[in-house]
């Protein structure tokens, strides 16, 4: 189980944070990840592998017209 | 018509032949001939010196009286420009009984003293305010084109336009030859896209001048409706005919109507490197090059501005369920890819740099290029449609269940033709198609219009009535709470009902995302001082998704923040695009992320640099708080701005119907059982609603009082003494004003 801002969300072995974004539909492009407190790089998320635990923020910027 | 290579080029990309575009400049030496001079007034034109002219210009259409008035310094300290100017000088024209329509209210445009650099992106916006017929007190909206940057560098800070006209006229101001005249219009043509092509051909002294020469007006809607706006043109050379740019909100249009102006026209110098004279150049072109490189660099990968424009956020909003659909019902449609940003990239021809002022390389100014119009006084015609934004997008289209691109882009370029809002058509018919699947409304009350979900042709036929002047759409046209009080008042429905799907508050309609979820925004829409737009804060984000700003005093602290920081655009002449709609590759790695905080020491520079007042971030809040605490006691000097005037239709705070309920019962039941503490086992839909009713409302007055303490009022919304001195607006008359609720 991962913490992703703030909700539980289940784990699985291997998984990327893009696959978090698929899972959670976060399209939206500006987004700054941590996890358990680390940056990750944007160029970097198909291959960030989250551990089992991990705390995960992904803060999305501010958008609207 | 001659359009050169790159239109040839993208004729063939986008396979439309831009030479059928239809033309309107047959006849119009006739219509010319039909001005008649009603006074020619010469003036000294001149160029701003550290951004400002020290001057405005005054106009009365009753008596054409036609004068300049100083710019004091104390204007400038506390007001800035921009919106501050505008308040300024419409405080100064009305008292508190004056109505949109008295010849004592006034439109004033006012670029700002940033505005018009060419180097920093975004930099070329005006700021509009009247008093409103929608709301009856100050209405406030950003507009980009070339109007208000060429108005500077005629030589004026402002334009403040008061009394009405006996007759149509335009007001032409000619920058180059030093002349101000009002001119009776008796032939022009009615609608924008018409009456301002003619225009700028008119009043441009050859084919290369026309790029100088830009036209204010508005359309038929504006005549018979409470909802009229004002379109701002610039010359698409490339293209060769003019685009527009709205300052949509509030109904300025109709103001602008009633005073029988026609148009403005102004014609300004050829724009050069350096024409706000500021003090430190390079400072400019450093921080513009910056921002330029990172545009280049970031925006492919980041918001796609360039190609897709705000448009990009209709797939985005509707996944994270905030796509207003159905009357801010639900927040996602299956259909919504119809309607998607790849849609609109295949109809906008982008053959260049499509930006509003000069050297806005974020250009997120789209052109629709080769739509052949289906209804309407100009069925037949080819016509180029400016956008579709993305409020046009969610607005016209899935907040009344419309998602054929085609319909969707007519609906959009009648609204600007016809000078009507289209965020205030989109929420408006979103109303009426609930009202009518409710019930509220049948065949019989509209007309004989079936104004069913989805029904685009019912839709455009309402908007050609508005313009008309005829049948249903005179009611569409007075807005949502004018139709909220008239179905009330015949007994078409459940009053409680109506108030709480009317999306409206202060008079003003809701722009177009969904707040249910996020009660910063709710906040965010409802505690604005001219109505719910997303431009003083845009919260969902942090709240919703981020749950970033979790406690009450959290939330606060982004409606202290982020109203200041978005009314500083307005004082000065920018857009807030490319504030936040590109971010520099190292934002991640900043303290405080979410504000851009390279970005905002860029506008702190800009400001710096041009009028060699040198602020930092801090002070950059407190021009705008000053302005906007200012624009709150105005509201509070009309009769409006307490407390009562901030609460919101419950729509925007819950779940209303059954419907909408049980579409996202698993949300609303855990919400119950983990927020509210209830297990909502064995309870009715019904029930539900209920608990959710007071819980939600409960938080959001709780919301409104830590609020008001953030921002410095008491609990009924009243800037206290103590804010009022520290920002210095202690003026006599500002105090007079809160005395009774203050003592
Ligand atoms: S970002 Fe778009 S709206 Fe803003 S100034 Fe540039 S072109 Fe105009």
């Amino acid at each position: 189980m991962i913490n992703v801002n703030g909700e539980s969300m289940d784990w699985q072995d291997g998984m990327s944070v893009r696959d978090i974004l698929k899972a959670r539909k976060f399209l939206f492009p500006l987004l700054i990840i941590a996890i358990n407190g680390s940056i990750v790089d944007a160029k970097a998320y198909d291959i960030t592998i989250v551990p089992d635990e991990a705390e995960v923020k992904i803060i999305h910027l501010l958008s609207g017209g | 018509m001659s359009h050169g290579e790159p239109i040839n080029k993208e004729r063939k990309h986008c396979n439309v032949d831009f030479t059928l575009r239809t033309e309107y400049i047959e006849g119009w030496e006739a219509i010319r001939a039909a001005h008649r001079l009603v006074v020619e007034v010469p003036f000294t034109p001149s160029l701003p010196q550290r951004g400002y002219n020290n001057r405005t210009l005054y106009v009365n259409f009753s008596t054409n009286e036609i004068k300049e008035k100083p710019v004091t310094q104390q204007m400038k300290d506390i007001f800035i420009g921009g919106r501050g100017f505008g308040l300024w000088r419409l405080w100064h024209a009305v008292t508190p009984k004056t109505r949109w329509n008295d010849p004592e209210n006034e439109i004033v445009i006012s670029p700002g003293p940033v505005a018009g650099i060419t180097q920093y992106p975004g930099s070329g916006k005006s700021l509009v305010v009247s008093i409103s017929p929608q709301t009856d007190i100050p209405i406030d909206s950003n507009v980009g084109g070339y109007f208000g940057p060429l108005l500077k560098f005629s030589g004026f800070d402002a334009l403040e336009l008061q009394g009405k006209a006996e007759q149509d006229v335009i007001l032409f101001i000619d920058g180059v030859k030093g002349i101000i005249r009002i001119e009776e219009a008796p032939l022009e043509p009615i609608n924008s896209h018409v009456l301002a092509e003619v225009l700028t051909r008119m009043y441009a002294e050859s084919e290369e001048d026309r790029i100088n020469v830009s036209v204010v007006s508005t359309g038929a809607g504006a005549d018979h409706s409470l909802i009229g706006m004002l379109n701002f043109t610039w010359w698409d050379k490339r293209r060769g005919c003019i685009r527009l740019k709205q300052a949509g909100r509030g109904g300025i249009g109709t103001v602008f109507r009633n005073k029988k102006i026609r148009a403005l026209v102004c014609r300004g110098p050829v724009i050069k490197a350096d024409m706000n004279h500021v003090v430190d150049f390079e400072t400019i072109a450093k921080t513009g090059i910056k921002l330029h490189k990172e545009i280049h660099n970031n925006d492919p990968h980041q918001c796609v501005m360039r190609r897709n424009g705000t448009a990009h956020i209709v797939e985005i909003m509707d996944a994270y369920d905030l796509l207003p659909t159905h009357n801010f019902q639900y927040g996602s449609h299956p259909d919504t890819h119809k309607i998607a940003s790849t849609v609109w990239q295949a109809r906008c021809t982008q053959m260049t740099v499509d930006g509003c002022w000069y050297g806005c390389s974020m250009a997120c100014a789209k052109g629709a290029d080769g739509l052949v119009l289906k209804t309407g006084p100009y069925k037949g015609h080819m016509v180029t449609v400016d956008g579709p934004e993305y409020e046009n997008a969610a607005g016209l289209g899935s907040n009344s269940g419309i998602f054929d691109p085609d319909y969707l882009l007519e609906l959009n370029f009648y609204c600007d033709t016809y000078g009507m809002c289209t965020i205030t058509w989109g929420t408006l018919c979103a109303f009426i198609m609930e009202c009518y699947q409710r019930g509220i409304l049948n065949l019989e009350r509209t007309g004989g219009l079936d104004l069913t979900w989805g029904n685009a042709e019912a839709d455009l036929e309402m908007m050609h009535q508005v313009a008309r002047g005829e049948g249903f759409g005179l009611i569409a046209g007075q807005g949502v709470k004018k139709m909220k009080e008239m179905f009330i008042t015949k007994g078409w429905g459940d009053p409680q009902l109506i108030r709480d799907i009317g999306m409206e508050n202060k008079g003003l309609e809701y722009s177009q995302y969904l707040s249910k979820e996020s009660l910063a925004q709710q906040g965010g829409y409802a505690f604005t001082n001219k109505g719910p737009q997303h431009d003083e804060a845009w919260l969902i984000f942090m709240d919703m998704v981020n749950k970033q700003i979790p406690t009450f005093e959290d939330k606060a602290e982004a409606l202290y923040y982020f109203p200041l920081f978005r009314t500083w655009f307005g004082l000065n002449g920018f857009c807030k695009l490319p504030w936040n709609d590109v971010v520099p590759s190292n934002n991640s790695q900043q303290p405080e992320a979410h504000k851009i905080p390279e970005h905002v020491q860029n506008y702190v520079d800009l400001f710096s640099a041009t009028t060699g007042i040198q602020i930092t971030k801090d002070e950059l809040l407190m021009q705008s708080a000053r302005v906007y605490n200012f624009q709150r006691i105005f509201n509070i000097r009309m009769g409006k701005g307490l407390r009562e005037h901030d609460r919101a239709p419950y729509r925007s705070v819950g779940p209303v119907t059954r419907e909408e309920y049980e579409s996202r019962a698993e949300r609303y039941d855990k919400q119950m059982r983990d927020d509210i503490g209830i297990d909502p086992a064995g309870k009715t839909t019904d029930e539900k609603i209920a608990i959710h009713r007071k819980y939600r409302t409960d938080r959001f007055e709780k919301l409104m009082d830590v609020v008001y303490k953030r921002r410095g009022w008491t609990s009924q919304g009243v800037p206290t003494y103590a804010r009022i001195k520290e920002l210095g607006i202690d003026f006599p008359e500002v105090l007079e004003v809160v005395k009774p609720f203050l003592g």
